[in-house]
């Protein structure tokens, strides 16, 4: 990434807090256009939360979301949808529209914010659905399919306007392997031929190291290492190695409580009357 | 009582207003915006959404008219049941009519539709919205740039207010028949001579003031079960709290402003 290109996407010392618990620690990133990013961590990191602070869906602390070097969090709602206008989300459940079928939800973005014809929305859907796979579930019900299939639905709504940033939340969750790979080619090829710029949020080690050109991985609210792929698989920082190696002992614990075991057990049992 | 008692119950008090007025403050911003987003599409682009428009008033409105009719019809015949007895006491059986249409159009013709129409379309509203909003579509509309209250609210209040005035309009005709098939079957009064007492006792006001509420009553309605399901949080759960809320709370406000603008048409009409 050289230095000369204007970034698309630039977080500047975001922060969060819920209920005083502080999710996100000053987080830093510069995003080049066309560039694949994945966001890595364990669940609960503040993942989903950096990636809707990105989005505008929550509002930061502190600190600043760039868009085309624009303040998205200062941004008026008219702007923002203009911003918003640009980007397209694959949300983790997929989130289509269950009053519609599959093909309104992929037509929906072209019918409210562009002037085509009917002919040629449809033949937009076609073509999108065929990108994931699902040409002939055009006329089906969002609950007529199965989970994974929704998420690729949702990813062809997504897709549909042909947005500059894709943010995709877990994209390969609860998706069989095949379906894994699918997905994966198509958010490499969609950065490769089309120039798209993405922002991975995922758990999925392999998936990350298939399609990132960077990876960040978030732990406890801050990046605690970003570099390319090839740095993730023999990573010095022992959390990191962890992770990438999917070991249960190591610096990242699974138990998240903060007060002591005994202590909960033995006081629960001391309050008793 | 103590002095620390008497603090607490006013900070009680303080606060279940605080939370009162924030609640009516939320509803009418999402009016304005409401408002808002529709005289924009009358006159610019992103349009109305005529087709969702229509569908919702099919849906909210149309399906509600056998049950707001079979509802209706026996609040007539009770009508005319209870209040049988006290004209015949006075002689004055044969006005019957007046006393029924008297009372059923300027109020128990909108205020029963309008309860009927709360469970029948505030929860289902509130329920869809609440549903949406859980599984994260309305994120997604607004994250597409798509207005949430244009898209979704604003279809569905003007269809609400819409079929709740049509709605009272049935009600009124079918409360006051059911009245008259009483009247005619039970207690052999002549239907042409019950018609036309009704016709006669009937002003302008009974019948404007009556459709006037019957319009507010429906956007208390709409406005209540969006603003519930827009604001539903927690999953399963809250979407069954926001379905109960609405509709204890469009009932309770429907209450108060039918007895709010019948004292009003009382004094200024």
């Amino acid at each position: 990434m050289s230095d000369s290109v204007e970034p698309i996407l630039e977080l500047r010392g975001i922060q969060k807090f819920f209920d005083g618990r502080q999710v996100l620690k000053d987080i830093h990133l510069v995003v080049a256009p066309g560039e694949t990013v994945v966001i890595l961590g364990p669940s609960g990191c503040g993942k989903s939360t950096l990636l809707r602070t990105i989005i505008g869906e929550e509002t930061p602390d502190a600190g600043h979301v760039y868009l085309w070097g624009e303040d998205a969090c200062c941004a008026s709602p008219a702007r923002l949808n203009r911003l918003r206008q640009r980007f397209g989300i694959l949300f983790q459940s997929g989130a289509l529209y269950s009053s519609m079928t599959v093909g309104e939800n992929v037509a929906l973005p072209l019918r409210e914010h562009t002037d085509l014809d009917d002919d040629i929305i449809r033949m937009v859907i076609k073509m999108k659905l065929e990108l994931v796979g699902l040409r002939d579930f055009e006329n089906l019900m969002p609950n007529q399919i199965s989970g994974g299939m929704r998420k690729r639905v949702g990813l062809a709504r997504a897709i549909a306007r042909d947005p500059e940033i894709l943010f995709y939340d877990e994209p390969t969750s609860g998706l069989d392997p095949i379906a894994t790979s699918v997905i994966d080619q198509l958010i490499i090829d969609l950065g490769a031929k089309l120039g798209v710029t993405s922002i991975v949020v995922t758990h999925d080690m392999k998936s990350a190291l298939r399609i990132g050109d960077r990876i960040a991985m978030l732990y406890g609210g801050e990046f605690i290492a970003v570099g390319r792929p090839d740095e993730f698989r023999h990573p010095h920082d022992e959390r990191v190695r962890q992770f990438v190696e999917g070991l249960a002992d190591g610096p990242i614990p699974l138990r998240v409580s903060k007060t002591d075991y005994l202590d909960d057990l033995l006081g629960a049992e001391a309050g008793a009357p | 009582m103590s002095h620390a008692a008497w603090v607490r119950v006013l900070e009680r008090v303080g606060a279940q207003g605080e939370g009162l007025l924030a609640y009516l403050g939320g509803l009418g911003y999402l009016a304005v915006d409401t408002v808002w987003h529709a005289a924009r599409g009358v006159f610019t682009r992103p349009r109305l959404k005529t087709d969702e428009t229509f569908f919702q008033m099919v849906r909210l409105g149309v399906r509600a008219v056998p049950i707001i009719a079979l509802v209706q019809l026996f609040v007539g015949m009770t009508l005319a049941f209870t209040l049988a007895p006290v004209l015949e006491m006075y002689g004055q059986l044969d006005q019957l009519a007046t006393v029924v249409a008297k009372a059923i159009f300027p109020q128990l013709g909108p205020l029963i539709a309008a309860v009927v129409l709360t469970g029948f379309a505030g929860a289902a509203i509130a329920a869809e919205l609440g549903t949406m909003v859980v599984g994260e579509e309305v994120a997604a509309l607004r994250t597409s740039a798509i207005h949430p209250v244009r898209f979704l609210v604003v279809p569905r209040v003007i269809a609400c207010v819409v079929m709740t005035v049509a709605l009272a309009v049935l009600a009124n005709i079918v409360g006051t028949a059911g009245g008259g098939l009483v009247a005619y079957l039970i207690l052999g009064i002549d239907p042409y001579h019950y018609y036309h007492t009704a016709v006669e006792a009937l002003l302008v006001k009974d019948v404007v003031t009556g459709l006037v509420k019957s319009g507010i009553f429906g956007l208390i309605i709409v406005m209540v079960a969006c603003y519930e399901g827009l604001n539903v949080s927690g999953g399963a759960g809250g979407v069954g709290r926001a379905t109960t809320a609405s509709v204890v709370r469009a009932i309770f406000l429907i209450i108060t402003a039918n007895c709010a603008f019948t004292a009003l048409f009382y004094f200024v009409w």
